[in-house]
């Protein structure tokens, strides 16, 4: 058997291949993303795609175009679940909203949001806050195949009782279930919700800010990037956000290795909900 | 083997009380981190970082994302997330789906893990019901590294030593009550 350090030497000059591929071929640039993530995921795509190595899918990546939506489908943020860690959502619906009345029009945007079950969960606290109707939430993701996945708001049927749980623990005012309709082992989200929803494609290391957002939720999507890319995205936040705009990270993430952290203030350290610090001052003052 | 560097430890159904006799029985001078993955139910994992806090010699804490793998540590994987070593011996969390319906999952830390310390890395597999644990820690032995597994005999739950056993085999396969000072010995000079 070849040594594991040829082998994982030899792998990562693949992954460096592959990734120089995916940005001089397609224009997505991979190189900040954290590599351990990054190279169990090429690892995962290369054997979903019938792949014996990384070289055979760069050669792919190369040769086929029209794979492309699955590849970065498979480099892109996985599914998360309807209001996961309730006790954020309960923040956001207590906390957040009350000051997101205050304006005429709230633009939220979720960035990354994979197959939008939090796009939808957010979708609901509006509604049921009863603020919705001047809401406007833009979902964007990297990945095509995602957005049409959440465009379509259909979800396995199994996941509905931890979902329910969740919405409840979230401090939901109704039952979940008259949110959608079940059939077989699916369940489709009223379409009702999506009225307000703006679905987009958006490359969060490479694109720019496009709306004025008075809310960003991002989570479990900066735990993929490095340092700099991930300091990169505070930037786009922090220019995206209006004064005293609020910005919702991942429970786990650490922002303590970004300089531009400094520009926010948590409003809840331990639920990663914050505040954009340096705007909101000149707020106060004006 | 090389002297060891990191220790990774994979437990779920009955880990809580495992940990606590492994934790227990370090020795506090123990210059390596631990690096752990254990299944909880409810449980948060601060809880039980504070709980085993009180019986380990050794500061236990959540593995914190970005930031660096502290000797004298024993870190647990938060709860719902994957836990990885980067090559620069930070950790990293990611939300990618569960593997052997667990996230977090031994066998994403054992491989990760792998990687980075190799032929230094010390694996252990003790209690389970499933199977996670098994391919993490083949890894560990494939990059030269140590496995260490409960028997799975006298364990609360024998499937995943056993499994460990099968899929992996050991270089030392002993009670419980035995790893502590196995580990002592393996990594104080």
């Amino acid at each position: 058997m070849e040594p594991l350090g040829d082998e994982l030497a030899r792998e990562t000059i693949e992954l460096e291949l592959f990734i120089q591929a995916m940005h001089r071929r397609h224009g997505y640039d991979f190189s900040q993303y954290a590599p351990a993530s990054l190279r169990r995921r090429v690892r995962q795509l290369a054997q979903r795609l019938g792949c014996d190595s990384i070289s055979m899918l760069t050669g792919r990546a190369l040769h086929e175009s029209q794979l492309l939506p699955q590849l970065l489908e498979g480099l892109s943020v996985p599914v998360s679940d309807m209001f996961r860690d309730p006790a954020v959502f309960r923040a956001l619906r207590e906390q957040v909203l009350p000051v997101l009345a205050s304006y005429p029009q709230i633009n939220i945007w979720q960035a990354g949001c994979a197959h939008g079950e939090e796009v939808y969960s957010l979708a609901i606290l509006l509604e049921e806050e009863g603020l919705y109707e001047r809401s406007r939430i833009f979902a964007t993701d990297l990945s095509a195949n995602a957005l049409r996945q959440a465009e379509e708001g259909i979800y396995p049927v199994r996941e509905a009782k931890q979902w329910s749980r969740n919405y409840q623990a979230a401090g939901g005012t109704r039952s979940l279930v008259d949110y959608y309709n079940a059939r077989y082992d699916l369940l489709k989200l009223d379409d009702r919700l999506r009225r307000n929803i703006m679905f987009a494609q958006h490359n969060l290391a490479s694109d720019r800010v496009f709306c004025e957002a008075h809310l960003v939720l991002c989570r479990n999507v900066l735990i993929y990037f490095s340092n700099p890319l991930q300091d990169h995205c505070l930037a786009l936040f922090r220019d995206s956000l209006v004064r005293g705009g609020f910005l919702c990270l991942g429970m786990c993430e650490s922002v303590d290795f970004a300089g531009n952290a400094g520009d926010f203030a948590a409003v809840d350290a331990h639920l990663r909900i914050y505040r954009l610090a340096a705007k909101a001052t000149a707020m106060t003052a004006s | 083997m090389k002297t060891a560097a990191a220790i990774v430890v994979g437990c779920s159904t009955g880990g809580f009380d495992a940990l606590k006799v492994l934790l227990g029985g370090l020795d506090p001078a123990l210059p390596q981190p631990l690096l752990v993955c254990c299944h909880t139910g409810s449980e948060t994992v601060e809880l039980l970082c504070e709980l085993l806090g009180r019986i380990s010699p050794l500061p236990v804490v959540t593995a914190a994302e970005r930031h660096a793998v502290r000797g004298s540590h024993v870190h647990l994987a938060p709860t719902g997330y994957h836990l990885l070593v980067e090559s620069d011996r930070r950790f990293a969390l990611s939300t990618d789906p569960r593997v052997n319906h667990s996230r977090p999952s031994i066998d994403v830390l054992f491989a990760s893990a792998a990687m980075v310390w190799r032929e230094t890395l010390i694996g252990v597999v003790l209690t389970g019901a499933s199977a996670d644990g098994a391919e993490g820690l083949r890894l560990v032995r494939r990059a030269g590294g140590c496995a260490i597994v409960q028997s799975p005999l006298g364990a609360q739950v024998p499937v995943m030593p056993q499994a460990a056993l099968d899929r992996a085999g050991a270089d030392y396969c002993v009670p419980l009550d035995d790893i502590p000072p196995l580990l002592n010995r393996l990594c104080l000079p």
